[in-house]
């Protein structure tokens, strides 16, 4: 367990985990449950845990679609959504982690591409 | 000329041991005033009790100061003492040298120098203490339970059984309450209505109980054994007196298309109506919103099919007075509306309902008949899906933030009824937790598991999607399994939280009781004054003061009313007289007293003065009723001309201590 | 400015009757010891304590004063503890106006449950008051006792 990361994740989300009381309604609510492998149920608990790089690892974060449905319905005003954009977060700010060198963006490159992603992304990804 | 008495207490050695007891003795012997001062092993004991006593009598004290244990635990006993010596009560005073002294110093020099200085404050102050007797209040021996519930009904029903006579005001046009809209109770599976009704009849032939049916509090005035209360006797246009409940007029009623509250809006009723067939008093009531004689004048059916001739399109409001020497409240509850929950399709759907809905609907006497078909197409629902938590623990502006307590257990009964009933039913039930503490409960809750196979799955519906087929679409997690379900229902119920009755927040600002940020009422202590508002002569019964079901609501109205017994069986209440009294030559009527004053103690008059000249002038003054106050002294310190004074805690004597502590 | 080690101040504690008074018995009762600086008053409610009292007592030589009374919402007489915490807002506030340090005056919340609170409250004020060193600006000398 990292508390650094967790400590990160719950400033950067600003969501109070121990609010949770475990009913699953973020779950019950979420369109993309079939596509995730940690439901956002479990990215508040796993939170909770300090479990965040298993997280962090997982496909889940990027296919939250941040529809905020499960923000909307928590009956405790808990926001998983927020939990997940500040793992996915965590994800980017990664020092070290990077997926994409800029030597290797040349080769990626085409002419759909925006111009604001190619900006975006060293800014994202450049250590 | 002050004569007073100094008793040290060595307690043993729980005051001697780091005091200097007869040091203290020899100090205090010296203050202006003194003219005694002893010491004795254990001033509580009796043979200490009577050095007091001898003392007072023998050396003709004006004032006793004991210095001893905290005034907590003695001060009543050498009260006690004092008067069977012929000395005013109010005229001791303890120096608490034990808890604040004695017991957290560990030097004998400084214990002895600080038992001194409180002994000191105690001597000034007692000096300065007037003699106090208790005022005595009367008794009205007539209660009044505002609601008409189960819980008012057991109350009134226990108060004049103890042979007083009580007023129930409720605001239906029958009693019963919610009550008698359930179908069967947990958990024995028995008939609400059948145990009910006959307390409901037991309590219109009482011939101590009178029944204000269709009546509201409109004013309360007075004070714990003297309450004057105005009560709202809303038009009928129906002579309670002549009606017979022959029912003919809701049979001839042309007007048919009015929701039937008491089946939930399930069904109709006439604009004339009887609210159901067991209704107490069983009197017509007129719906002066539909009633189409009262709205423009065409129609007057009931009043010729009616052969009393009960029917007065004419009536008014009316309003009646009565004095009380207590009050009841057993306001009850309502379930939350649930229009604000889009996700579970509450107001979209006709085939999403609430408990009590459901309970209609199972109910021989609802809108089916007794059996269960679906509100939008009348036909068996084969897959019904019951969402627990509804409104219940929530932490935003929608929903309530505590547990609602009962939908739990009424949940597994609905389950096993319709299990019961209809084997060829699925039935799922989506818990957060199963929450059955209670006699019998968990077994009850057990059996709707294993007995009769209702699927209990840990998870939240997220929501529910109406399709076009009239089937439901339940989407829903399930937590232990960790995954999503679609349910395919045909029905879906929402365990709805509850709420208190509108009606109780206005009531408690009339009755000055206080209540939670829910609006539940608030008890005078949470553990060891359960049934008791911190407002003398208020008690509350029922679900009020928090989510109760049938068997604790019961409970409670009883022991609400055996505390209102205790209050009813005296003659004369005795009031603290260490209470907030004004100097109307001070007073200049700026009214700041009465608006700090939580109690209402305190009024202006009008009283005429004689000035210097010999001239007369009338000045509006404070005036405080002892037996309201409570002496807690807000009003002292508001008053900017110091006219007003707390007797036993005058202004002077907390100055005497303030000016002996810091010399 | 240098604290003078010998220095004892002198505190006056107000306590309500139903809270803090209880509270002040219960830290006796589980021996929690506290200086002996602190003398305290009853009265029936917080709300009882006119800022005149508080006054006086600076003005007959007091170093703090502290009023103790019941948790907010917690009042026996339901909204006494409210009136206190304006009324010593107010008093604050003209102590600030006056110049006179407001840290000799404080007011807290102990609970009949809270004796170790009680105590713990008693031993920084008198440390914090010690700090302060002694009433000058309030003190009326001519009521100092030779």
């Amino acid at each position: 367990m990292n508390k650094n990361l967790k400590e990160q994740v719950l400033r950067s989300s600003g969501v109070n985990v121990l609010k949770c009381m475990r009913c699953g309604k973020c779950s019950a609510t979420c369109p993309s449950y079939d596509e995730m492998e940690y439901h956002p149920h479990q990215f508040v608990y796993m939170v909770e845990k300090g479990d965040i790089e298993t997280l962090m690892k997982s496909e889940s974060i990027y296919k939250c679609l941040t529809c905020f449905a499960c923000v909307e319905r928590c009956p405790r005003g808990v926001e998983p959504a927020k939990v997940v954009e500040a793992v996915r977060l965590a994800a980017v700010r990664q020092q070290g982690g990077n997926h994409l060198k800029p030597t290797d963006i040349p080769a990626m490159l085409d002419d759909d591409l925006p111009q604001q992603a190619i900006v975006t992304a060293f800014r994202k990804y450049a250590k | 000329m002050q004569r007073i008495g100094v008793f040290v207490c060595h307690c043993g050695t729980n005051i001697a041991a780091t005091v200097d007891v007869k040091a203290v003795a020899e100090a205090l012997g010296h203050e202006p005033g003194v003219v005694i001062s002893q010491d004795y092993q254990y001033m509580c004991s009796e043979s200490g009790q009577e050095l007091v006593k001898s003392a007072i009598k023998e050396q003709k004290l004006t004032g006793v100061v004991i210095c001893s244990c905290s005034p907590r635990m003695h001060e009543n006993t050498f009260r006690k003492a004092a008067a069977s010596a012929g000395l005013n009560p109010y005229l001791v005073e303890i120096a608490n040298i034990r808890e604040q002294c004695s017991w957290i110093h560990k030097d004998i020099a400084t214990a002895t120098e600080k038992a001194i200085i409180l002994g000191k404050a105690a001597v000034a102050k007692v000096a300065l203490n007037t003699p106090l007797t208790s005022m005595e209040s009367p008794v009205v021996k007539r209660a009044l339970v505002i609601g008409g519930g189960i819980a008012g009904i057991q109350t009134a029903l226990d108060i004049a059984e103890a042979g007083f006579d009580v007023d129930i005001v409720e605001k239906q046009p029958t009693i019963g309450g919610k009550m008698a809209q359930i179908d069967k109770t947990f958990p024995t599976l028995d008939c609400a209505a059948c145990i009910l009704t006959p307390k409901m009849v037991e309590a219109s032939q009482n011939e101590h109980i009178t029944i204000h049916s269709f009546s509201e509090v409109a004013e309360v005035k007075g004070f714990v054994g003297n309450f004057t209360v105005k009560i709202k006797k809303k038009a009928r246009y129906v002579d309670e007196t002549k009606c017979t409940g022959c029912g003919l007029c809701t049979e001839k009623c042309p007007m048919r298309k009015v929701p039937n509250e008491f089946n939930m809006g399930l069904d109709n009723r006439s604009a004339v109506y009887i609210p159901f067939a067991q209704a107490v008093p069983k009197v017509a009531t007129i719906d002066p919103n539909y009633c189409m004689m009262l709205k423009n004048g065409k129609c007057g059916v009931c009043s010729k099919v009616c052969s009393v001739g009960a029917i007065d399109y004419k009536q008014e409001d009316r309003f009646i007075e009565q004095q009380y020497g207590a009050i009841v409240v057993a306001t009850g509850f309502n379930p939350i509306s649930l229009d604000k929950y889009d996700e579970f399709a509450y107001s979209q759907c006709p085939d999403v309902v609430t408990s009590l809905e459901l309970e209609r609907l199972m109910n021989a006497a609802g809108p089916n008949g007794g059996t269960l078909l679906r509100p939008s197409d009348k036909t068996h629902p084969h897959t019904i899906v019951f969402v627990q938590c509804v409104g219940s623990r929530c932490d935003d502006e929608k929903g309530k933030p505590y547990c609602s307590k009962i939908c739990c257990m009424y949940t597994a009964k609905h389950a096993m009824l319709i299990r019961e009933k209809y084997p060829d039913t699925e039935v799922y039930v989506f818990y957060i937790d199963v929450r059955t503490p209670g006699k019998n409960f968990d077994e009850f809750y057990r059996r709707a598991v294993e007995q009769y196979n209702v699927h209990y799955i840990k998870g939240m519906v997220g929501k529910v999607t109406p399709k076009s087929d009239g089937k439901i679409d339940v989407q829903a997690s399930d937590l232990l399994a960790n995954e999503q379900l679609h349910i395919n229902a045909d029905m879906v119920v929402l365990a709805a939280a509850i709420e208190p009755d509108k009606t109780a927040r206005p009531l408690a600002t009339m009755l000055t009781t206080q209540m939670d940020t829910n609006d539940f009422f608030t008890e005078a202590h949470p553990k060891l004054r359960p049934v008791e508002s911190a407002t003398a002569g208020i008690f509350l019964s029922g679900a009020c003061q928090g989510p109760k079901d049938i068997p604790e609501t019961v409970a409670q109205g009883s022991a609400a009313a055996a505390k209102a017994i205790g209050l009813l069986c005296k003659n004369s209440i005795t009031c603290n007289p260490c209470v907030a009294h004004s100097d109307e030559l001070m007073c200049n009527g700026c009214s700041s007293c009465e608006k700090v004053c939580p109690y209402g103690a305190i009024t202006y008059i009008d009283k005429e003065f004689r000035m210097p000249d010999r001239t007369t002038k009338i000045r509006r003054v404070a005036s405080v009723n002892p037996a309201v106050c409570q002496g807690c002294g807000a009003c002292t310190v508001a008053c900017p001309s110091g006219a007003m004074d707390l007797s036993g805690f005058s202004n002077s004597q907390i100055m005497a201590e303030v000016d002996a502590i810091c010399k | 400015m240098q604290v003078n080690e010998n220095f004892e101040p002198v505190i006056v504690a107000f306590c309500c009757n139903w809270c803090s008074y209880a509270g002040a018995d219960l830290s006796g009762t589980n021996r929690l010891n506290y200086p002996t600086n602190v003398k305290i008053i009853r009265v029936p409610c917080s709300c009882r304590v006119n800022p005149m009292f508080i006054l006086r007592a600076f003005q007959k030589g007091a170093d703090g004063v502290i009023i103790c009374g019941c948790h907010p919402g917690d009042c026996h007489y339901t909204s006494g503890n409210y009136f206190t915490r304006r009324r010593i807002t107010l008093l604050y506030s003209m102590l600030d106006f006056l110049g006179i340090e407001r840290n000799r005056t404080r007011l807290e919340w102990v609970s009949a449950a809270e004796g170790a609170k009680f105590a713990a409250t008693m031993e920084q004020f008198t440390a914090d008051v010690k700090a302060l060193g002694p009433n000058r600006r309030l003190e009326d000398l001519r009521c100092r006792k030779q």
